[in-house]
């Protein structure tokens, strides 16, 4: 119990979240420990976006507590929100990948923001870009690669960073089996090599895999 | 650095249509406040080289005695403000006028007597040529029981002096309003280039990008929109100055004065100006938009 509770990443306390009178989120309380791999579930609107927000703090909770790797998320000033957010990867649904940048550039912005020098900053874009198949893809814009292929730069930007936790918000969502397979199998990887993993889906095929964790919202509840 | 640098200058390729307008509106806000700043200075060097020939005349009265006019003198020369009185006798001024002239001197031949007075030409010292000091020391020396008129240039010295003044003020109210009009246009085209690329702005601050990250390559993007603005306005006016100094010849004004342009460090001075501009300009958008 005791080691168990010095591998919690990720605490969520009586969090809430609300629009105005619509509440997204109602009272959840979350431990995800280091290297697991959750999925998180539900039905559409039910708010499984809203929580991987809280965690990053794309949204910050209307009430409750949010701990991530040591840092209470109510009483971190904004100014140290990137240092936060440089503990994870992101990955969504649209792929959020900036049009007029080249494959590379995309990935490289991860490493310019956190100020690493160009010499590691192309080693490191390289070897990302090697693991996910797309060496041969790095100076394509994306609007010019497959919605498989534009997922497969996502996962490379979320993992280049070498973050604690990948959260991935419906990645398989728009492709196509074949595809989703090849990006399950790179979050796998993450996985197997030590980082924390939560992603957010209502993919059957992908809830079957084996050693994973889910939890099920609706209405913006955990129901089990 | 280099690296915002080199992302500014990419960023200004890539929107060349809105960096170009700003270019243009602080190259035109930069050409007509300098060129009202170039027009006053050299305005003023001119008024200062035509102040600085100043000439009092004090005429004597007809009756006076030599006695009376060299105690005249006296009293003159020790009045404050006065550097030097010469007394110019009606022969000396009557031979220096038919001098004047020269052809048309005989035009004086047929003069019964010299009609001219006796005077003193009255050099003054430079702190004393000011409108309202010459005024006085002119007053003071009226008042001489000898002396029947006193002359001097205040009408025009003092008529230059308020359109000099007028165009001092009417500067630096174009330039205050120039400058904020500048601000203004800098600070939309930046939130216009901000909000056509809000969504990477979005996706940096998501992968950890902190705002002075993303501000960076904006501010310079900015000041180096001043940096142009400025080469671009002061180009203009140069040309603008070469033609003008070219066609009205080396000593128009006379007083030997030459029209000149900014020195050195006043050109740094509008450049470094004008990328404030830039920057400030900048700053506002930036602040609304990553709040």
């Amino acid at each position: 119990m005791e080691d168990k509770h010095k591998d919690l990443i990720i605490r969520m306390f009586h969090a809430h979240k609300s629009y105005g009178a619509k509440k997204a989120l109602v009272d959840i309380n979350l431990d995800i420990y280091k290297n697991e791999f959750l999925f998180v579930t539900g039905p559409s609107g039910a708010g499984k976006t809203t929580l991987l927000k809280l965690l990053y703090l794309g949204e910050p909770a209307t009430e409750g507590q949010i701990l991530v790797d040591g840092m209470n998320l109510s009483r971190i000033p904004a100014k140290r929100t990137p240092f936060l957010r440089r503990k994870f990867g992101v990955i969504f649904q649209d792929y959020k990948l900036i049009a007029n940048k080249t494959v590379f550039d995309n990935i490289a912005l991860v490493l310019e923001a956190a100020g690493k020098n160009r010499k590691m900053l192309v080693k490191k874009v390289n070897s990302v870009l090697r693991m996910v198949g797309m060496e041969d893809k790095r100076g394509m814009l994306p609007p010019s690669l497959s919605g498989g292929e534009q997922q497969r730069i996502a996962v490379a930007r979320a993992v280049v960073g070498d973050p604690k936790i990948i959260l991935a918000d419906e990645p398989t969502g728009s492709l196509d089996p074949e595809s989703a397979d090849i990006i399950f199998d790179l979050l796998a990887r993450f996985h197997m090599l030590g980082g924390t993993l939560i992603v957010a889906t209502h993919d059957r095929n992908l809830l079957q895999k084996p050693g994973c964790r889910i939890i099920r919202l609706q209405h913006g509840q955990m129901v089990n | 650095m280099l690296f915002f640098i080199r992302k500014a200058l990419k960023d200004i390729a890539d929107n060349r249509l809105l960096n170009g307008v700003a270019i243009i509106t602080i190259a035109l806000s930069v050409l007509i406040v300098s060129a009202f700043g170039l027009f006053y200075i050299n305005a003023d060097e001119l008024l200062t080289s035509w102040k600085s020939g100043i000439r009092v005349m004090a005429y004597l009265s007809p009756s006076v005695d030599d006695k009376t006019i060299s105690d005249t003198k006296q009293m003159i020369q020790t009045m404050a403000g006065v550097e030097a009185v010469t007394f110019i006798s009606k022969d000396e001024a009557l031979e220096t006028f038919r001098k004047q002239l020269k052809g048309q001197a005989s035009l004086l031949d047929n003069l019964k007597g010299n009609p001219l007075p006796d005077a003193f030409e009255l050099r003054l010292y430079p702190d004393t040529r000011t409108e309202g000091r010459v005024e006085a020391l002119a007053k003071q020396i009226e008042s001489l029981a000898a002396i029947t008129d006193v002359e001097y240039g205040q009408k025009w010295v003092g008529s230059m002096l308020s359109v000099l003044n007028l165009f001092r003020f009417a500067g630096y109210a174009m330039g205050a309003l120039f400058f904020m009009a500048t601000v203004f246009i800098v600070a939309n085209t930046i939130r216009l280039i901000l909000y056509s690329r809000r969504d990477e702005v979005e996706i940096m601050r998501l992968v950890g990008a902190t705002d002075g990250f993303i501000q960076a390559p904006f501010i310079i993007e900015g000041m180096l929109q001043g940096l142009a603005g400025a080469v671009f306005g002061l180009g203009a006016l140069f040309i603008s100055y070469l033609f003008i100094a070219s066609n009205i010849g080396q000593d128009y004004f006379g007083s030997g004065f030459i029209i000149r342009f900014f020195p050195f460090e006043t050109c740094g001075l509008i450049v470094m100006a004008s990328m404030m501009i830039g920057w400030i300009g900048c700053y506002l958008s930036l602040k609304q938009f990553l709040k």
